[in-house]
């Protein structure tokens, strides 16, 4: 079998821990590799190692089973190998073909020749089914577009091993349905791919072999077509993983959060939520189905007082709460777990203890005639750290040194505690693995059997469907359907997702 | 190696590497740097008048760094330091000598509050610039200086006196000045100011560090969108920030207006002590005693520097000059801070 990439033995070691402990990963021409861990595993600096941002300590890389050092990215693009990035390198004010050509522009006497460039661009992404714009601005431009750029940006520069560095996780499923597709065709025309991601439906759909690591230990390589997702979990998290999240049937009340006739603009002034009506009764989670871009952001931000409403009513418990200010909301029994937790979440220069009484730092027995008292809080923040398993060195570490899911569950233990009517939980588990998946799951269906309501706002299907009691579709702004997870399949809730019965007609058209 | 050692020792390195710098200009140029330094440091420490005139200019440092210093905790550039103190100088005068028969224990703290008020609402006019049309601060304190500036010039020549160049003396009952101090420190001018600037650094790090105000300042200064989440007011804490920075300002003006001077005249141009804050809260981290103790580096620096020429020939220019390397350092401390992990990791290996 000829592997075009050989890793063998990787030990990497930073001062106090070992990142890879004897790593094992052998790519062969023309496959689609996936390399699959746990947050923290040891993925990323598995592939800093390949792409010469780190040396490793011990072993061995091969190339085309030659024996390379790779010192620096250069060599790496040298070599054929091409990374595509999660968060996007891209200047947003610069074109398609500009990014493209970056740092390695096709010159005429020492101007830029932008018609070959794109011309060689528009190549390109017509050879891999990569439709793109070549003169279109970056800011403009979708983010599934974007991730295109990316890969071109690879291409252009002559790789032949493409590492896609969680693609997925900023897609919509119609994007990610595309970028398989691609990534198919990338295989025909001959290029290897390693996928890096913790999304086991993925890998089963189109990878050929998996490499697993655990805690920076390589677990082994096996074929996809001999495993099954529950036996990958159990690889990576080292443990069972219940998938099908457990739950009773819910035993909804009254109506905690009624929406009604609610409309919001978004920052370009333009319309995003259109006469939008939702309830969320107490003891239920609403999931909001959706594609991105559809008025989910801004009409979170219209209950939780982020933003301003231009009509309509928000009631929380009978009591109108829109355009109040976001403390007042908060005070009347309202937790956000927000959509970007480093924007919005936390204070990432903050101590995660600090950041654990972001709302309550002014009331007692935090704060007392305006002089706080750390004594009291740091305790609080060392019983919600035990309690909800927020794996940090102390109570005192910087929110910004934590892993992405020790960040959010230390939001989540925030919001949880302060024992809210209405819990928003927008996107609680992107970017986590299937272990703190879990985990966050069982506590919003804790919240829901403590009799509070949940608002849950998801890209992710499986998760609205899994976790959900009724499922609300939003498009353009707007409620399309309540429907009930049970008696839903995903293709459905997907066509409703995508609008109207016009869509629905077209895609049976083109079957 | 402890963040918080990295931390003091950055800034102790850059003064290093300042002095060093200073030596081969010193050689290069031709002048002794022993006896160079020696001049330097005994016009600073040699002799108990220079003491004491190390901490009398020790005392606006002290207030014009904590002035840049807690705006920057809230994200804010106060670069009008300079503006703000020239206000807070007028004011302070002007009190002074507009009341004659008011006792001592009315009368000062009268001139002393007017310093902060005026220096408070300069900054109070870019502070709120910022927080209702999101004007950036930086443009509207530079302005400001200016206006300050030449509107203080104009109020001297033509309201407070008839067209003169100077105000006369404040009243002995607003006077900063010690003859207790000046006893004991051979007749420099020290005055009472030290303990307001040294009471104002522990204000300041006990508002910041310790009050939920200063929670809510420093949670702006690092991240506006969590603290506007959190339920804070973000507008308010911009404002108030500004309006407490430029009130330490307004009191750096009043050390100089009641203690060192007594007067206020005519200015051709900036005093450069609110500029020079800005190096001494760079060099101080920011933080309430990193301040002081940079204000006392510039302060022995400049005033020993007065001694160079005369003891050893050195222009003073050149001591400017180490003070500008120093900055130079602290600012590039990435640099330094580059250095101090390349060389702990060797050390694990």
């Amino acid at each position: 079998m000829e592997y075009v990439i050989e890793m063998l033995n990787i030990r990497k070691e930073f001062p106090g821990i070992v990142a890879n402990d004897n790593i094992t990963l052998q790519l062969e021409k023309g496959e689609i590799h996936a390399l699959l861990g746990e947050n923290g595993a040891g993925k990323s600096t598995l592939m800093n190692v390949l792409f010469g941002l780190y040396q490793p300590e011990q072993g061995e890389i091969k190339v085309k089973g030659k024996p390379v050092k790779i010192t620096d990215p250069n060599i790496a693009n040298d070599l054929g190998i091409g990374m595509v990035h999660q968060h996007f390198m891209l200047v947003d004010t610069f074109t398609v073909t500009e990014n493209i050509i970056l740092g390695k522009e096709t010159t005429k006497s020492g101007v830029i020749d932008i018609k070959t460039a794109e011309k060689d661009v528009r190549e390109i992404s017509e050879r891999y089914g990569l439709k793109v714009d070549p003169s279109a601005k970056i800011s403009d431009i979708s983010v599934g577009m974007q991730q295109r750029v990316e890969i071109l940006k690879t291409l252009y520069r002559g790789a032949e091993i493409l590492i896609f560095d969680e693609p997925t996780a900023v897609l919509t499923p119609q994007e990610i349905k595309e970028l398989i597709q691609i990534m198919k065709t990338l295989i025909k025309e001959g290029k290897s791919i390693i996928l890096i991601t913790h999304k086991l439906k993925e890998i089963m759909e189109v990878c050929d072999r998996v490499t697993v690591i655990r805690k920076g230990k390589g677990i082994g390589t096996v074929s996809v077509s001999e495993t099954n997702p529950n036996e990958l979990a159990s690889l990576m998290v080292g443990r069972e993983v219940v998938f099908s999240t457990e739950k009773t049937e819910a035993s909804p009340k009254q109506e905690v959060l009624q929406i009604s006739g609610l409309k919001v603009k978004d920052s370009r002034g333009v319309e995003a939520v259109r006469g939008l009506d939702l309830d969320v009764r107490a003891g239920e989670i609403v999931g909001i189905a959706g594609v991105d871009g559809n008025g989910q952001s801004e009409l979170i931000e219209a209950i939780t007082g982020l933003r301003k409403t231009s009509a309509g009513t928000v009631k929380l418990n009978g009591k109108e709460i829109q355009n109040l200010s976001p403390r007042k909301i908060t005070n009347s029994g309202l937790a956000h777990i927000p959509q970007d937790r480093h924007k919005h979440g936390l204070v990432l220069d903050f101590p995660i203890g600090e950041n654990m009484v972001l709302q309550t730092y002014n009331e007692r027995p935090f704060s007392k005639n305006g002089i706080l008292n750390f004594k009291n809080i740091y305790n609080k923040a060392r019983t919600l750290i035990k309690e909800f398993d927020v794996r940090t060195p102390s109570e005192y570490t910087l929110a910004r040194s934590l892993s992405g899911g020790n960040q959010q569950k230390a939001i989540i233990a925030r919001e949880v505690d302060r024992d809210p009517d209405i819990l928003i939980a927008a996107q609680p588990t992107r970017g986590l693995d299937v272990g703190a998946i879990e985990f966050i799951h069982k506590r919003l269906i804790e919240q829901r059997d403590n009799g509070k309501g949940v608002l849950l706002i998801s890209f992710e299907l499986d998760e609205i469907m899994n976790v959900s009691d009724r499922i609300a579709v939003i498009y353009e702004g707007e409620i399309v359907a309540v429907v009930d997870p049970k008696q839903t399949t995903e293709q459905q809730l997907g066509l409703l997702m995508a609008g109207s019965g016009r869509k629905e007609a077209e895609e049976k058209a083109n079957v | 190696m402890s963040s918080r050692f990295t931390n003091i020792l950055i800034p102790v390195i850059a003064v290093f590497l300042g002095v060093l710098a200073g030596t081969i200009i010193m050689l290069v140029s031709g002048y002794n740097p022993i006896a160079g330094y020696s001049a330097l440091w005994n016009g600073a420490f040699g002799d108990i008048y220079y003491i004491g005139e190390v901490v009398r200019q020790f005392t606006p440092y002290i207030l014009a760094g904590l002035a840049v210093a807690f705006a920057f905790r809230t994200g804010l550039f106060n670069i009008g330091v300079e503006g703000q103190l020239i206000v807070g100088w007028l004011a302070a005068v002007w009190v002074g000598v507009s009341f004659e028969e008011l006792p001592k224990i009315i009368h000062l703290p009268l001139a002393v509050l007017a310093a902060a008020a005026a220096g408070a609402l300069w900054g109070f006019i870019p502070g709120f610039l910022k927080a209702k049309f999101r004007v950036h601060e930086v443009i509207v304190t530079i302005m400001l200086n200016y206006v300050a500036l030449h509107v203080t010039n104009s109020i001297i020549r033509n309201v407070i006196t008839d067209g003169k160049e100077r105000t006369p003396n404040v009243a002995e009952s607003a006077s900063l000045r010690s003859p207790f101090f000046e006893s004991i420190t051979d007749y420099s001018r020290l005055h009472w100011g030290i303990l307001i600037a040294l009471a104002c650094a522990i204000i300041m790090w006990f508002l910041l560090e310790k009050t939920t105000r200063g929670f809510e300042l420093r949670a702006v200064g690092y991240n506006q969108h969590a603290s506007h989440y959190a339920g804070m007011n973000v507008n308010t804490n911009i404002i108030l920030s500004m309006v407490i920075s430029g009130a330490f300002a307004g009191l750096a003006g009043a050390m100089e207006a009641l203690g060192t001077f007594g007067f206020a005249s005519i200015k051709g141009g900036f005093t450069g002590v609110g500029f020079d804050g800005i190096a001494v809260a760079l060099l101080g981290g920011n933080t309430a005693i990193g301040v002081v103790l940079a204000a006392l580096l510039f302060g022995g620096l400049k005033i020993g520097a007065l001694n160079m020429p005369l003891e050893s020939g050195v222009p003073n220019e050149l001591v400017d000059i180490i003070i500008a390397l120093i900055i130079f350092f602290v600012a590039s401390s990435y640099i330094i801070r580059w250095f101090i992990e390349r060389i702990s990791k060797k050390g694990v290996k």
